[in-house]
């Protein structure tokens, strides 16, 4: 399969700090593929330089065989990303539906008709019934799933999503693990996840990128990544095993 | 066009428009001319808390200095009639261009520039502070000695060069008021309707989903500035005096944003129902004092100072929202309904 996304020797200082310090690695069309790694790490920065909020300091990122290093954060979504944020941020003072319109209006003009998209959207996401809710009144995990329904909303080919299980009961988990499970396999759609719930790493990514300390330290299938003795001395600890 | 501004408004909020129209068409039949001239300010205020409303109550971004965009309406529109006797309506479109374009010069060096939030709020008085100096150097349009329009008594309405009576001026603001509610009620469910909610709760999010935030700021800054044009040009006709001390002075800015914050920023019937409240009651009370006598110069302020605070301590949303609840009216932008 085609790459969907390159990133190419990618590093990002902040003032001293090397918050990613030449990382690569390639996602391919149609994988689900998870950054794992311990706070710190690097991860989210990793994810705001290929959603255009940081430029990368040296390397590049190609999206469907284009350079997106230096778009910024709206038009990389104009280009098919789509995100959500690990501390959530709904539009707080707009109705669920609303919420997920504003995405939907991006490529659908009609505000009636992007209205439709959302309530498809928002009844795969098990949201339809609280579609009259103001966001800012939605539990946590609601407002995670809302942030996926708006972020997809926005007909992404790849999906960028920062910690959506963080925080959530294992039954919620499983049911958002289902929700994206279905997102690729249905609709095709790339998903690059960060994540600290392994054991939802393990049942969905097909592939796993390990960073520590800004560096990618393994790449792999999850299975052999597991049992990579640098992984598990810098993140998972021994009892993982 | 008019089913689909219609579309999904339930029943009885149409009811209710039409019913408070009509009285406001029927008012000058039984309202004297104290009366029609205390509703002429309201509909003033509505129209203008309207146009403000756009910019902060849609998009977010809060103008400090609205009263920049009368005073340009209301100079461009009176200097060309003084001295061209170019009539108001044929003026009308070089005021608002003049304004739009002072209002896009403000947006691009903020927009663009990252002035954001309070910074912005202080650049807007600074322009509005810019022009009421500057005017009062202009010499072409009189400086501070001010610009009077030729006035006589008018026997009969001239709708052409705005000159006339009282209740001409009255149905000239009211169908303007009438306009701009349309216009907002369709920007408010239109596309950049919604991406302008999206700036306003968090722009940041709203640029991951696409939008091009700089753009549709610059959009609501443009149409904010445009529509309060013509508020000038109505003030200019209608007092027929213009001093820069007094138009540009920021305590107009602040009159402007009074109705819409006490009614309910954002919302459609927030700055009519705050123009209402405030001036009608401001009018009694002040007759009030009359009636019995005291002479309390600046009561009104104290009065406009005072319903600030209940409404920030009370009901921070304005009058409106627990309003819209009672009568059901509160999903009035629901377009799911059909």
């Amino acid at each position: 399969m085609a790459d969907l996304l390159q990133v190419t020797n990618v590093s990002k200082n902040f003032s001293g700090l090397r918050a990613v310090a030449d990382v690569s690695f390639s996602v391919p069309e149609g994988a689900i593929f998870a950054v794992i790694g311990p706070n710190g790490a690097g991860k989210t920065t990793l994810f705001n330089l290929i959603a255009g909020v940081f430029a990368p300091n040296s390397g590049g990122i190609q999206f469907r065989g284009d350079r997106i290093d230096r778009l910024a954060p709206d038009e990389v979504c104009r280009r098919g990303i789509g995100r959500t944020f690990q501390l959530v941020r709904p539009f707080l003072g707009l109705t669920v539906e609303d919420n997920v319109t504003i995405g939907a209006l991006l490529h659908e003009p009609n505000p009636n008709a992007a209205m439709q998209r959302a309530h498809e959207i928002l009844s795969q996401l098990g949201l339809f019934a609280k579609r009259r809710h103001l966001a800012a009144t939605l539990t946590l995990p609601d407002r995670k799933r809302l942030e996926v329904a708006r972020a997809l909303a926005t007909g992404p080919k790849l999906l960028l999503l920062d910690e959506v299980m963080a925080g959530l009961r294992p039954t919620e988990i499983d049911r958002i693990v289902e929700v994206v499970r279905k997102l690729n396999s249905d609709r095709g759609i790339t998903v690059l996840l960060i994540e600290h719930v392994m054991r939802a790493v393990m049942s969905i990514a097909s592939r796993v990128l390990v960073l520590h300390h800004g560096a990618a330290i393994a790449e792999g299938a999850p299975e052999t990544v597991v049992r990579d003795p640098a992984v598990v001395r810098s993140y998972l600890g021994e009892e993982a095993l | 066009m008019i089913a689909r501004l219609l579309h999904g408004v339930p029943r009885h909020a149409l009811l209710l428009l039409v019913l408070m129209l009509a009285v406001l068409i029927a008012a000058p039949l039984f309202a004297g001319d104290y009366l029609l001239t205390v509703l002429i300010l309201i509909l003033y205020f509505a129209y203008t808390g309207q146009a403000w409303n756009i910019l902060m109550g849609f998009a977010g971004q809060l103008s400090l200095g609205h009263a920049l965009y009368v005073g340009l309406g209301a100079y461009v529109t009176a200097a060309l009639y003084v001295h061209f006797g170019i009539g108001p309506w044929v003026g009308m479109p070089a005021a608002i261009a003049i304004s739009v374009a002072c209002g896009a010069s403000i947006g691009f060096l903020a927009f663009r520039f990252g002035v954001a939030g309070v910074y912005f709020s202080i650049l807007t008085i600074a322009f509005a502070e810019f022009a009421r100096i500057g005017f009062d150097h202009f010499a072409w349009v009189q400086g501070s000695s001010g610009l009077f329009l030729p006035v006589a008594n008018y026997k009969a309405n001239d709708i052409v060069n705005l000159r006339g009576q009282p209740v001409m001026f009255y149905y000239v603001i009211l169908a303007m008021t009438v306009v701009a509610f349309v216009i907002c009620h369709g920007l408010l469910r239109s596309r950049v309707g919604y991406f302008w909610q999206a700036i306003r709760e968090d722009e940041f999010a709203a640029r991951s989903l696409g939008i091009a935030t700089f753009r549709y700021k610059m959009y609501a800054i443009i149409i904010s500035s445009g529509m309060t044009a013509p508020a000038g040009v109505f003030y200019a006709f209608y007092y027929n005096n213009l001093f820069p001390e007094q138009t540009f002075f920021i305590v107009r800015s602040i009159e402007i944003i009074l109705g819409p914050v006490i009614g309910g920023v954002g919302t459609l019937f927030g700055p009519v129902i705050g123009a209402f409240l405030l001036t009608g009651l401001s009018e009694g009370l002040q007759n009030l004092l009359t009636a019995y006598g005291v002479d309390a110069p600046g009561v009104t302020r104290l009065f406009y100072g005072f319903c600030l605070l209940l409404v920030v301590a009370i009901l921070p949303n304005g009058i409106w929202p627990p309003f819209a609840k009672v009568l059901r009216l509160d999903r009035l932008h629901d377009k799911s309904e059909t």
